[in-house]
């Protein structure tokens, strides 16, 4: 479960999110639409404990634990996870090391053992089988030369891996095209769990078709300004954000 | 042989005077030579090390060429002049102080032996700790002996060697690395104390990897090491020195000379880890490692490889060589140097190519930071007679914050119009995107860092042999500890 209490953040002495209140419960997907410049993607980072994104209020708590005092390591130890909007690209580093070490660290602090190779990559294509993935993605470097559709797809074979309490998804759908879109969201779906909330940062309602969510919120200058079921989506997509956005203003 | 030392509780000291028969200890007397350097010491050493006329005549030669040389100046490197009369040229191997157990050491010390992994039996060896466990070094050195022997490979000191062998010593000693070659290498001619030996005979190829299991007595290794290494005809041997555990030395002043030579067909791998104590974060002590290594591919079709990760020292000043004189002969230089806190590194390579259709290889990636400074110095020269000559050269440097230096400076002689050379180079700065990714997979800074630097790095270290790539890999990660956050 995620909870986020009255959070303010600014970046660069700018305050870009203004008390945002917002309760992800077990098992439940939510999403966040807004406009360009709402605080969608700031939002992300300041979950995940981005430097320079500071934090002047309110706090978010991972099934009860308030993770806003943690470097980032420990926010993802404690089961927060980032689909990144843009996959970082570290050459020479094959994905199955840079799982096998992410993996093993956040085995490590839950004090159990570390995973070896061969254990390792048995538990990955496991995962890539039910996510109907092969395995060549592994021997690559990470992201490295990946298509739009492949980093996507990478950072959902990470959250299949890391098996988060919380993943927050920025604007996953960015990038991809119809078929590209449709993979992901299976994947997606096929991860939703009873004890997993997921948050869905997107700009628009085409995601919402596939992957659909329990609450849909609007997200405007730095505050929620609109909640409701997966209608809203639909309704943002015919009247767009105007009204939401001079409601905030 | 070397007398153990005083009473028969001090298991280590036999262990290791032991072990001399098999060839990985000198046999010097135990006492030392008084201090400062003199045509007198030069006869000291050779007289103790009971050369014949030859070697101590070449030595002399050494000394005498050495008092007319001038420091060499063009290196990017800077420090207080060297005092070369408040030094010991000679000194029996050391008495290290006894523990009773691995929990007496530096924490700090422990720690680093811990995360590279290094077997308890041998962190006490390293350590210093009596040890009274039964300890298998010597049957299993034993075995290795009696296989290369059935090979007829000769690895030994090279003080053994030049009583047992002197007519290859002889021909090949100074071949490769003249004893008027720099000021270092001449001081190290004159004064070597030990080193290795090894001539792999023809058509054979060397059963082992030589001195991997031996790191326990490369960790002996002195200030004025001297090696030699022959592969005859169509021959091949892969040789490993140094050591990833952190080695601290009373003597400042390194000054090692390692020649190699390929006749035809054969084939030498030589791979170095080089984790000298650097200093302190201040930049306070620290070994000058200013080492001379050259190998000549003498004949067709010959091929030396160099791989060196350089950790540790304070300043290093070496560029592993190859002259590439018999036809077809390739040439390949793999580094990683890592400079953090106050280190300075001026280091690269030279490939001289002067036979028909020779070839060379050099992948040099450099890491910087705190305010370490690294330089990558290369030469690739082509003769007129060398038709047909390639060199490829990817030079990479890595920054890591901002008070840092990397710099690289590439000479380019080429006499022979077929020939191509190729230079690349990229300078790079390690990105907070690339940490803060690893980071939120749950990976700490450090080893975000360590994992991003050995991909940087991962060309050089897969040209390793597999056991010491996997030490090497965590040794990089090591050497970075603190360089960020």
């Amino acid at each position: 479960m995620l909870e986020i209490r009255d959070l303010h953040a600014t970046v660069n002495g700018k305050a870009i999110l203004k008390g945002l209140t917002l309760t992800v419960g077990a098992g439940e997907v939510h999403a966040i639409m807004g406009p360009n410049g709402a605080g969608k993607s700031t939002l992300a980072y300041v979950l995940a404990g981005r430097d320079g994104y500071e934090v002047t209020g309110g706090d978010f708590l991972v099934d009860g634990r308030s993770l806003l005092d943690l470097a980032p390591e420990d926010r993802a130890q404690a089961g927060l996870f980032l689909a990144f909007q843009y996959p970082v690209e570290i050459p020479g580093v094959s994905n199955s090391t840079f799982l096998r070490e992410a993996v093993n660290a956040q085995r490590r602090s839950r004090g159990e053992p570390d995973l070896d190779a061969l254990q390792f990559v048995k538990l990955a294509r496991q995962k890539m089988n039910s996510l109907g993935m092969t395995d060549e993605m592994l021997k690559r470097p990470v992201n490295v030369g990946f298509s739009g559709g492949e980093k996507k797809r990478n950072e959902v074979l990470q959250l299949a891996i890391l098996e988060p309490k919380v993943a927050v998804m920025d604007e996953t759908d960015s990038g991809l095209d119809v078929d590209a879109l449709r993979t992901v969201a299976r994947a997606v779906n096929a991860l939703r769990a009873p004890k997993r909330s997921f948050l869905m940062i997107t700009h628009y309602e085409r995601l919402l078709e596939e992957i659909v969510p329990d609450r849909v919120h609007i997200l405007a200058d730095g505050r929620i300004v609109g909640s409701g079921g997966p209608e809203l989506a639909r309704e943002i997509e015919r009247t767009g954000y105007a009204a939401y956005a001079a409601a905030a203003a | 042989m070397a007398a153990p030392g005083a009473g028969g509780t001090d298991v280590l000291n036999e262990l290791v005077g032991q072990s001399y028969k098999y060839g990985f200890v000198t046999d010097i007397e135990a006492d030392t030579a008084p201090k400062g350097l003199s045509e007198e010491i030069v006869r000291f050493i050779s007289a103790r090390k009971d050369e014949p006329e030859w070697l101590l005549s070449w030595r002399l030669k050494a000394y005498r060429h050495w008092l007319t040389m001038p420091e060499p100046t063009w290196a990017k490197v800077s420090f207080p002049p060297l005092d070369y009369q408040d030094a010991y040229y000679y000194s029996a191997p050391k008495n290290l102080p006894k523990l009773e157990s691995l929990d007496d050491i530096d924490p700090e010390i422990k720690r680093t032996y811990d995360k590279l992994g290094i077997p308890l039996h041998e962190q006490q060896i390293l350590a210093g700790v009596a040890v009274d466990a039964v300890f298998d070094s010597v049957s299993v050195a034993t075995t290795f002996k009696k296989k290369l022997e059935e090979y007829g490979v000769i690895f030994c000191p090279i003080s053994e060697a030049v009583q047992k062998h002197p007519e290859l010593v002889r021909k090949y000693l100074g071949s490769v690395v003249p004893y008027t070659d720099n000021k270092h290498a001449t001081l190290n001619s004159a004064v070597f104390t030990d080193g290795s030996f090894v001539y792999v005979p023809p058509g054979v190829r060397c059963p082992m990897e030589l001195s991997t299991y031996f790191r326990i007595n490369a960790a002996k290794t002195g200030q004025f090491e001297r090696t030699l290494i022959i592969a005859d005809r169509g021959s091949y041997v892969s040789y490993l020195e140094g050591c990833t555990a952190p080695m601290r030395d009373e003597n400042q002043l390194h000054a090692a000379v390692v020649e190699l030579v390929a006749l035809d067909d054969a084939e030498i791998k030589y791979s170095t880890v080089q984790n000298w104590y650097p200093g302190d974060e201040q930049g306070r002590g620290g070994i000058f490692n200013f080492v001379t290594k050259r190998g000549a591919c003498r004949g067709r079709n010959s091929k030396i490889s160099w791989t060196q990760v350089e950790t540790g020292s304070a300043i290093t000043w070496k560029y592993p060589s190859c002259i590439l004189q018999g036809d077809n002969s390739v040439g390949e230089f793999y580094s990683i140097a890592i400079t953090n806190n106050y280190q300075q590194a001026d280091t690269g390579t030279k490939m001289i190519h002067l036979g028909r259709n020779t070839r060379s290889r050099i992948i040099s990636k450099g890491i910087s930071a705190g305010h370490g400074q690294q330089t990558y110095r290369g030469l690739v020269r082509v003769a007129a007679r060398a038709e047909g000559a390639r060199n490829h050269t990817q030079c990479d440097s890595l920054l890591i914050g901002s008070t840092c230096g990397a710099h690289t400076v590439p000479y380019i002689e080429s006499h022979n119009r077929s020939a191509v050379v190729e230079h690349e180079a990229t300078t790079s700065r390690i990105s907070d995107d690339q940490l803060f990714y690893c980071r939120q997979r749950g990976l700490t800074l450090e080893d975000a860092v360590a994992l991003v630097v050995n991909g940087f790095c991962r060309d050089v270290l897969q040209q390793l042999p597999m056991e010491f790539a996997v030490e090497a890999q965590k040794l990089v990660g090591i050497s970075l500890e603190g360089s960020v956050g």
